[in-house]
This record gives C-alpha cells, sequence and structure tokens, in this order.
C-alpha cells in the first residue's frame, strides 16, 4: 500500500524535468547508496573517466536508515552497501539481484575465508561482494584513564561518569550488553535481552552522550575518554590523536562486514557491476583503504600496502583466532527487530 | 476579468499545497489509521498511552513550555525598547537580530555543539581565566537553550509589530488622565500587545514541541522527545504506521494552540511577520 502512495507522490514530482548538466556521460549511470565517508571521492571521478558512467552518489549513518529507504523506491539505487545482518534481511524480503559473476572478475582479489564468512548471511555467495570488515571495539584515551581498559565491564565503572560514548544504534548497543552479560548478540530470548536492557539502563547515567560517526571526532578532541568504535575508524583516530587505543574486548564482540549488493529494481544492473568489480581492483581497493582506514578483505590490495605496521596491523587485520566470542549479527526476523527496537526505546526514554 | 486573473496566479501555490500539504496529510492520516498490512486500528494512535510514549510527550511539553516563558520574558523587553527607538536605528537593531536566521538551523545547533562541548570554546575560555566549567551539554538546559536560541526571533518579531502599531496618543491620554508608567503598561499598552504575545508564543510553542534535531545534538540523543520517537519510527524502525500515530496525537496539540492563536487574534494582527 505505501508504494501506491508513494507512487501518487512521485507522479506529482515527476512533472519535474530533470536536467542534466555539465559533462555528459557515453555510458549512462549508476546509482550507488554507501555509508557516509566509506569511500575516496577521487575514486568515483577516476571511475567516471574510466568508464564514462556517471555515478549518483548518496550517503546513510545507519543500516537502519538505508533499509525503508530502499523499500519504498523512491530513488531506484543500483549498488548499496549494507553490513551482514541487513544483507540477510534484504535476502529474506527478496529485495536483491542475483549477480552475473562473469561481469565482476576482480572479485578474485577478494579472500577466499571473506566469502566464507558472507555464506552466514549468503549462503550461496550469490548476492554480495565484500568491500570492508572489522571488529567493534573499544577506543581509549590512555591518558584520560586510570588502567588499560580491556573488557566492556569497565564501561560500567562509575568512575568513567560522563566519559562514555556509546553506539547510537540499537544492535551495537544490544551487543555491548549483551556479550557484558555473556550473551549471543543474536539472541531474541526475553529474559536475557531484558537483563541487557537492565544493565543498558544501569550504564545511562555514566554515559556521556550515544551517538554514530561523531564518536571518531569527540574522541580526537579529547572530549571523552573511552569510546565504542568500529575498528575502520580507529587507524584515523590515532593519525589524529596519538593517545588513543583500540582494543577488541575480552568478552568478545561483533565482526562484521559490509558487502556491495545490488537490489532487484535496479535500473542500471550492468553499470553496478561494472561499478563493483571496480572497487574490487587492488589499487583502487588500496586508495580506498587509505582514505577510510576500514580493513580490506581485498588480499591483492593489502600486499599493496607500503608501510609494513598498517599492512599487519592488529587493528586492521586481527587475527580472529586470537580471540574468543566473536560473532557476526544474523538477521533477527521481524518480531525479534521489533523487540529490540522497543527496548531500545525504553532505554532511551529513561 | 481581474477576478479571474488572480484566480488563475494562484494556482501554482494550490498546486504546491496540494502535492506538499494535503496529499502528505492525508497520507499521514491513511498511516495512522491502519496497521502494517492496511486494515484499519486505532493501536497507532492509543499507544500514546505507552508509558515510554507518554513520557517522551510530557517532556516535550514540558521543555517546550518552559522555553516559550522564557522567550516571552526576554522578548517583550526588547520588543518594548525596539518599538520605542527611532526608526533608523531600530531598523539596523532588527537585522542585527534577524541575520543569524540566514544561516541554516541545522548548522547553528551544530555550532552550539562545539561552543558547549566540555572541550569547547566556551569552556577553554572559561577555564583559561580560571572560572569553572559549563557543563550543560547533553542535559535538558541545553535542549532548552537550544530552543530559545532557535525560536527567539519568532517571538520578538510578531511582539514587536503589535507594539510598533499601537496608537501613542493612547499613551499619552492614559498619563493625561492620571494614570503612571506601570498603570498604563497594564492597562494600555499590554492587553492591546494580546495578539502578539498569543501568536509569538505559537510560533515558539510549536516548532519547540516537535524538534527531534536540537535534543539529538545538544541532548546528546540521551533524552527522547516525542519528535525523536517519531523520527525514529520512520527512519529507523521502519514502522510509518506508529510513526504517522503519534503525528497524529501531536497535530491534536498543535491545532489547540492555533484554536488558541484564533481565538485571540481575530484581525490576525500578529501573525504578520
Amino acid at each position: 500500500m505505501k508504494k501506491v502512495f508513494l507512487f501518487g507522490l512521485l507522479a506529482t514530482l515527476t512533472l519535474l524535468p530533470v536536467f542534466g548538466c555539465g559533462k555528459s556521460y557515453k555510458n549512462g549511470e549508476v546509482y550507488v547508496y554507501n555509508w557516509g565517508e566509506y569511500i575516496d571521492p577521487d575514486v568515483l571521478e577516476m571511475f567516471e573517466k574510466d568508464t564514462q558512467i556517471k555515478v549518483i552518489y548518496d550517503e546513510y549513518e545507519t543500516n537502519e536508515m538505508m533499509y525503508p529507504k530502499v523499500e519504498a523506491g523512491a530513488v531506484v539505487y543500483d549498488v548499496v552497501c549494507p553490513s551482514d545482518y541487513m544483507i540477510k534481511k534484504m535476502i529474506d524480503n527478496d529485495m536483491l539481484a542475483e549477480l552475473n559473476w562473469d561481469n565482476i572478475p576482480n572479485a578474485e582479489n577478494i579472500g577466499a575465508q571473506y566469502f566464507e564468512t558472507s555464506k552466514e548471511f549468503d549462503p550461496e555467495n550469490k548476492y554480495s561482494v565484500p568491500y570492508c570488515w572489522g571488529t567493534v571495539g573499544i577506543l581509549y584515551n590512555e591518558t584520560m584513564v586510570d588502567e588499560p581498559i580491556t573488557k566492556w565491564a569497565q564501561l560500567w565503572d562509575p568512575k568513567y561518569k560522563n566519559q562514555i560514548l556509546m553506539q547510537n544504534s540499537v544492535r551495537d548497543a544490544f551487543m555491548v550488553a549483551l556479550k557484558l552479560n555473556g550473551y549471543s548478540m543474536n539472541t531474541t530470548n526475553n529474559d536475557e535481552l531484558q537483563i541487557a536492557k537492565q544493565s543498558l539502563l544501569d550504564q545511562k547515567p555514566l554515559v556521556q552522550a550515544y551517538v554514530v560517526d561523531q564518536v571518531r571526532d569527540k574522541m580526537i578532541g579529547n572530549e571523552a575518554a573511552i569510546g565504542v568504535i568500529y575498528s575502520g575508524e580507529a587507524i584515523y583516530t590515532q593519525r589524529e590523536n596519538e593517545n588513543l587505543v583500540y582494543v577488541i574486548p575480552e568478552e568478545g564482540t561483533n565482526v562484521w562486514i559490509d558487502s556491495w549488493v545490488i537490489p532487484k529494481n535496479a535500473k542500471n544492473k550492468e553499470n553496478a557491476e561494472i561499478f563493483i568489480n571496480y572497487m574490487c581492483k587492488p589499487e583502487i581497493a588500496l586508495k580506498n583503504f587509505d582514505f577510510i582506514t576500514y580493513s580490506t578483505p581485498n588480499d591483492a590490495a593489502r600486499e599493496l600496502i607500503e608501510d609494513e605496521d598498517i599492512r599487519n596491523s592488529e587493528i586492521a587485520f586481527p587475527d580472529l583466532t586470537k580471540y574468543n566470542n566473536l560473532e557476526t549479527y544474523k538477521y533477527l526476523g521481524e518480531d525479534g527487530d521489533e523487540l529490540y527496537n522497543s527496548l531500545w526505546k525504553e532505554v532511551k526514554s529513561e | 476579468m481581474k477576478n479571474k486573473f488572480v484566480k488563475w496566479l494562484s494556482l501554482p501555490y494550490a498546486v504546491w499545497s496540494i502535492a506538499f500539504i494535503i496529499i502528505p496529510l492525508l497520507m499521514v492520516f491513511y498511516f495512522g489509521f491502519t496497521d502494517k498490512t492496511g486494515k484499519p486500528t486505532l493501536a497507532n494512535i492509543m499507544s500514546i498511552s505507552l508509558p515510554v510514549h507518554f513520557k517522551s510527550l510530557l517532556i516535550a511539553l514540558l521543555l517546550s513550555l518552559i522555553s516559550t516563558i522564557i522567550c516571552l520574558l526576554l522578548s517583550y523587553p526588547l520588543a518594548m525598547i525596539l518599538s520605542s527607538m527611532n526608526k533608523d536605528n531600530n531598523k539596523l537593531m532588527i537585522l542585527i537580530f534577524v541575520l543569524p536566521m540566514w544561516m541554516n538551523f541545522l548548522l547553528r545547533t551544530l555550532a552550539w555543539q562545539t561552543l558547549l562541548e566540555n572541550e569547547g570554546v566556551i569552556n577553554t575560555i572559561l577555564r583559561s581565566l580560571h572560572l569553572p566549567a559549563l557543563k550543560i551539554i547533553n542535559t535538558p538546559y541545553a535542549i532548552v537553550f537550544g530552543m530559545i536560541y532557535n525560536f527567539l526571533p519568532f517571538m520578538v518579531l510578531p511582539i514587536y509589530n503589535v507594539l510598533c502599531k499601537i496608537d501613542k496618543n493612547l499613551l499619552n491620554a492614559a498619563r493625561d488622565l492620571g494614570a503612571n508608567e506601570v498603570q498604563t503598561f497594564f492597562k494600555v499598552t499590554l492587553p492591546l500587545s494580546v495578539p502578539g504575545i498569543i501568536s509569538g508564543i505559537t510560533m515558539v510553542f510549536v516548532p519547540a514541541l516537535t524538534t527531534f534535531v536540537i535534543s539529538d545534538l545538544l541532548g546528546g540523543s540521551k533524552i527522547l522527545l516525542i519528535g525523536n520517537v517519531i523520527e525514529q519510527e520512520f527512519t529507523l524502525n521502519s514502522n510509518w504506521n506508529l510513526g504517522s500515530g503519534l503525528s497524529i496525537v501531536l497535530m491534536l496539540f498543535i491545532v489547540i494552540s492555533m484554536i488558541i492563536t484564533a481565538v485571540f487574534d481575530k484581525d490576525g494582527e500578529g501573525s504578520a511577520l
């Protein structure tokens, strides 16, 4: 029903003609919907020049913000870059198109183990090409804490009142609380979730703010002592502020993969595949890695990294076998999503 | 003939309001009164009675009420000063006052975030002067502050408008008849400026009640206002039905405040912004 109404609205909007301006591109266009600051802007320009395909590029802040937009189809995107559990949700809801691997030969540069991990959400490797991966951990400022931070439990230490930044997204916030209590972060057990909710409520007076992308700037600016952050941000923040340390907490955490997918309703599927293929080129993947500092699954690109410290960095390329209790988010189903959302709302409104 | 021509001129506005006001409003009502499968239901509306939603509505009402009162207390004297100044001077004053409104609302609020932060501009200055730091970021105080800062001009301008229109002869007559300054103010100026006050109150109260940006940026997402709940239902939980239902409840409060305006401001004097 949503679609019928949107169509009515869109019909009035399409009265406004679309004028192309400036350069013309021979090979049409591709609509890309990606995370904020998740690509080197130069790469987009190079892509346009090399392939003569115009890129229309939009950004989102969380998976949950991306999903309704793609679902509603107000703008039809050709390439999207969701995370693992969201890809599963999109597959389950029949929103993704199968990839034609013949058009993406560069995918062979991606390490086999990442396709193996991808099977958790894309069982037959039919829909997704890994783009970035990493962990969620704690970033802390050495000069502002009394002892090294090694576990989630320290985020409940009253002496860090108003020094803690939590993630303002349902799954990440609950992941921390569930791991703290020794549960799986994919649980839909109501009792376990109630305990996790209580933990988050207990923690709330200590939290300075719930933020998403701002963790980075606030940590660099010495605004807080401890923050929950994605590993990819860690290298960047350390470049800007040498007192910052990133750790994977003892209780375990989330290992995630963001992958390129093509929505079923994409209008430029072939261009989308050309785009994905281009992103898998080693030198392009390297350029993106240098810019966004999120771990690349592109083994060929990793070989090209000149700085040995970074190539063997424990933050960018941790040896996952060393850690216990690492998990990947799973899609919880509609009921599970609703349960998490309503509990999170209770935490936030308290 | 002339009349007909004028009617045609209003066509673009009619198209605009149908496309961007009437149709979206109808959609909000449609979603608000149906569930995910499209069946009619009142559950979305009734969910305002859930503690989570009700509490966020109460906090929103409280914070917007406080900021409206403070805005009024700050604006009235200012508007009086502006209206008593000579024409050339007050034009400059008003320009200075309106100038920040030319900047984007979001940017102004973000700027306040960097100003108010613990390691922000204001605190750095305070610390270098050995004064105690200001700790209001991520608290309800910062939200109220943001509301007052952003919506103050909407209170000043309507009051100023009404005060300017008061016939000076009325004031002189009051003084001639023996009223002192205080009596003149309460018996003449204040009653005559009620339309401006009322429209100022609506113009501050309504956006303050519905805001979600200010509470997000200055409140550190720790305080959930009803606006935040609605925003999250749309953007995060993809539950358009619940979001629409709560919007309808919120609209009720807005309609009430508009009715109050209409009663007090029959001639539409104060709304001439």
